[in-house]
């Protein structure tokens, strides 16, 4: 696992030319049980191709039907989302097609048990035919080997260390070329140690490709960590309550989280999102 | 009282207790049958009785470790309960899939398989009489129909117990609904339909007995049951303890067939679970 | 759901704007999905019985002109040319309810059914009375469970029918060997249920109480016993189908007990014997419907039972 390297080329907004982003006044109301819930109130976000945008927020505040949302696995109830001027849900559309242009990185892991981690990587190109088996295979190795995963190609996921998981996770994402990264708290079920290796391993993979980011967390020193733009939402139902860009420059390192600029970001953030959390508490709302 | 400590203990039982606890179950067999001669006892085949009967070379009934027939019966039912588990797995597991998976589908057969269902297999003994007018085949029919609705019930529960965020992600990767369903749900529902399984060859034989009480020529509930009508008590027993072994047999290679194809569920484990 | 309207007025948003009608087009959207659940359903049995009717009613269509084709072609099978094979040997659906419509009115038929509730019942309640307790003692004394779970999963693979000769031998009377044999077939399931319910209580639950000063019997019934409920429902349920299966075949087998009158005397499987050997085939199917029913009942009612014992179980 390398630093990065000043002379790397410096990813960013500026080099990339697709996966952008528009959600435009989207609600989504859930009618289980006849009782409608409202998950999202009016949401607007613009995200600029290449970006990495982090949403912040309270447990259960409906940050993760956002992203479904976005992927194609709910449906809206009204408005729009559009993926670099093309519409992926909206009016007469309700539900986005879930595809490969936009791949999202689970939770609680998406890797299937049941095939070796290889086999994992390699099926999204498999399953979409473009490739021949041995070509397809090469590029799995080759972006494993530049993740730093070699050696365990033949093993299964239940196998491996748990963030070994999701960096393999993120590899058989990256592989399809997607425009977009979906990241539903990957990092949640890490310690803090492993956690700060992952998001170096997570910056070092986002230089290498152009994708837009698009991750969901709870921690606001990550997402400070991380992201180009900082998106603090409420508590249920979700809307952005406050923007924040990161000024500080990428490639960005460990030794960020102990600049000036840091604490001063953290400071600015820390109060708006501490808010909303004590609203969530008070609601005694259930994890989503 | 250390209770939780106890509980995790649970998993291995000392030897010798296992030792008393067969000592006392067939120590109260022979004492309650053959010395004290209890009055609803004593009509009873004694333990004595039984084992010389199994293991004789001449046996006073008939059948022992050491006939012909012996054998032939076990053959006859094992092979019934073998055709009847491989039709009910061979059409219960794609209808248990389909179930599992598509909503549509669901919507159009599973009203007609719960009404089904709960009709005892026993129940059906007469119909199958009178539609397969051959008995092996009416034997057979009313094994696989047991096996059938415990293999289909397992498998549809298994495919929709699949973590949802599996078939998700392969859509996301650009897989299209067939290839989801034999990469994602049929490994996924694996595991259940392996319990299934397991459950579904331990019905069957529950319902073979039943059908060669009533409907069978040879095979071991057959023997019981003609055991019982001329009066040759200890045959009864030696069929019983027959069926038991080989019921046991039977659920642990489907088992263990379960645990080869399954590979990575037992890496899995050794390296202690994941998550 | 409560809290959450409770968040949206606390933040002062209101509902009636946003959802405008939305609310309106959607209630009716659900409602109309569950009618086509619904309908699927109901087409589907409607088809089914269709089938049923048709190929039932063959022995007396096949006998038209027209079919003189199937007459030929059933022979070169190897088939009786009588009707078309395996569904034209049963009776029509039609049959079947006027059969039924009959026996509504026939009390015997009513006593029927209540000799083989009462025969499931008893051997039912013994297992769970018997096998509640010994599956908790096996679970919380590893003393008990190492001399006893050996013998009993030796005696488990054997098939509680096979029994039924031993039973009737070793039982003064027909009704406790069929009670008997009942409860064998419940107890087992109802036994490892238990054992595995009770094994899977998270260890920080006696961690927890003890740290809270609780005794062993406080835990065993503030802890154990809540605890292992779901498994003992799940038991119970899937035990009660098991002892209508046993009932059913026992009470063919040894011949139900006092005939009183005409065939429908000891029982519904008695009933189903009796119509078979009788040569009523559609009396054959109503018994049939009458046992699903009769076991699709109780298992429903213990479900329900079950839910209301375990209302600290509802999840989001």
């Amino acid at each position: 696992m390398s630093t990065v390297a000043a002379q790397r080329v410096v990813g960013g907004p500026q080099n990339a030319s697709r996966g952008a982003i528009r959600i435009e006044d989207v609600v989504k109301i859930y009618d289980s049980d006849g009782s409608a819930v409202m998950a999202v109130d009016h949401c607007s976000i613009d995200i600029k191709a290449g970006e990495i945008c982090m949403i912040v927020g309270p447990s259960g505040c409906g940050k993760t039907t956002l992203l479904n949302a976005i992927a194609g696995f709910h449906d809206i109830t009204s408005g729009r989302i559009l993926l670099d001027d093309e519409v992926l849900c909206g009016p007469g559309k309700p539900k986005a097609e879930p595809g490969p242009d936009r791949v999202v990185v689970f939770q609680n892991g998406g890797l299937f048990p049941w095939k070796t981690n290889l086999e994992n990587v390699t099926f999204g190109l498999l399953m979409q035919g473009k490739m021949s088996k041995a070509s397809v295979t090469e590029k799995a190795l080759s972006m494993m080997a530049d993740a730093g995963l070699t050696g365990v190609e033949q093993n299964y996921p239940g196998e491996v260390s748990s963030g070994m998981r999701r960096r393999i996770e993120i590899v058989r994402a990256l592989m399809t070329d997607p425009k977009v990264l979906l990241l539903d708290e990957p990092y949640r079920a890490l310690d803090s140690l492993t956690k700060s290796v992952m998001h170096e391993a997570l910056l070092e993979i986002y230089y290498k490709n152009k994708v837009t980011i698009f991750f969901i967390t709870h921690d606001l020193e990550e997402a400070i960590f991380l992201g180009h733009r900082v998106a603090v939402m409420t508590s249920r139902p979700c809307r952005p309550k406050k923007f924040l860009d990161i000024d500080i420059p990428h490639p960005r390192d460990y030794s960020v989280l102990t600049s000036k600029r840091f604490r001063e970001l953290l400071e600015e953030t820390g109060e708006a999102v501490h808010e909303e959390a004590l609203k969530a508490f008070a609601t005694g709302e259930k994890e989503g | 009282m250390r209770l939780h400590w106890l509980l995790l203990q649970l998993k291995s039982p000392r030897p010798y207790l296992m030792m008393v606890g067969f000592i006392m179950f067939f120590g109260m067999w022979y004492l309650t049958v053959e010395v004290w001669q209890l009055p609803r006892f004593r009509e009873m085949p004694g333990i004595t009785k039984v084992f010389q009967e199994w293991t004789s070379p001449n046996p006073v009934f008939g059948l022992s470790l050491y006939t012909e027939e012996y054998y032939k019966h076990i053959w006859v039912s094992t092979w019934r309960v073998i055709q009847a588990f491989f039709l009910a797995t061979l059409i219960g597991v794609p209808i248990g899939l389909f179930l599992g998976w598509s909503p549509r589908f669901r919507q159009y057969i599973f009203p007609i398989f719960e009404m089904l269902r709960p009709i005892p297999v026993l129940a059906w003994v007469p119909l199958a009489i009178v539609m397969f007018i051959a008995t092996e085949s009416s034997v057979i029919f009313l094994t696989f129909l047991a096996s059938f609705f415990a293999t289909t019930l397992n498998t549809m529960l298994g495919a929709e117990s699949i973590d949802e965020s599996f078939p998700r992600a392969a859509y996301c990767l650009g897989a299209n609904k067939r290839q989801v369903f034999w990469h994602v749900i049929v490994p996924g529902a694996m595991p259940y339909i392996f319990t299934g399984l397991q459950i579904s060859i331990g019905v069957a034989w529950f319902s073979l007995v039943a059908a060669e009480i009533v409907a069978g020529q040879f095979g071991l509930g057959y023997v019981i049951n003609t055991s019982y009508t001329m009066v040759s008590y200890p045959t009864i027993v030696i069929g019983m303890i027959t069926l038991g072994i080989v019921g046991y047999t039977t659920s642990a290679l489907v088992r263990i067939l379960g645990e080869r194809l399954m590979q990575w569920r037992e890496r899995e484990r050794a390296i202690g679970g994941s998550r | 759901m409560v809290t959450s309207q409770k968040a949206m007025s606390d933040l002062g948003f209101g509902i009636g704007a946003s959802r405008e009608n939305k609310g309106l087009k959607m209630r009716s959207r659900r409602r109309n999905i569950l009618g086509m659940a619904f309908g699927r359903g109901i087409a589907a049995i409607f088809l089914f019985l269709m089938i049923w009717e048709i190929g039932a009613q063959s022995k007396v269509w096949i006998k038209w002109e027209t079919f003189e084709w199937l007459r030929n072609l059933l022979p070169a099978l190897g088939l009786k040319p009588n009707y078309l094979p395996w569904i034209g040997a049963v009776p029509a659906p039609t049959e079947v309810v006027a059969a039924w419509a009959q026996l509504l009115g026939n009390l015997s038929y009513w006593k029927s059914w209540y000799l083989s509730f009462l025969r499931v019942m008893a051997g039912f309640l013994a297992a769970m009375i018997i096998g509640i307790p010994f599956g908790l003692l096996l679970a919380v004394n590893r003393i008990a469970y190492g001399i006893n779970f050996p013998v009993f999963e030796m005696l488990r693979p054997i098939p509680p029918l096979a029994w039924v000769p031993a039973a009737i031998i070793f039982w003064p009377t027909q009704e406790l060997s069929i009670a008997f044999v009942t409860f064998l077939g419940a107890f087992y399931t109802i036994v490892i249920n238990v054992l595995g319910g009770a094994r899977s209580i998270d260890v920080r639950f006696f961690q927890a109480a003890r740290s809270m000063g609780s005794n062993s019997w406080d835990i065993f019934w503030r802890i154990i016993l809540p605890g292992t409920m779901p498994s003992i429902v799940v038991g119970a349920v899937v035990g009660m189908g098991i002892a209508w299966e046993v009932v059913v075949a026992a009470e063919m087998i040894s011949g139900g007990g006092s005939a009183i009158g005409d065939s429908a005397g000891g029982g519904l499987g008695f009933f189903i014997w009796n119509s078979y050997t009788g040569g009523s085939y559609e009396r054959v199917v109503v018994g049939m419907i009458s046992i699903g029913i009769a076991g699709y009942i109780s298992s429903e009612l213990l479900r329900a039972l079950g839910a209301r014992l375990m209302s600290w179980r509802r999840t989001r």
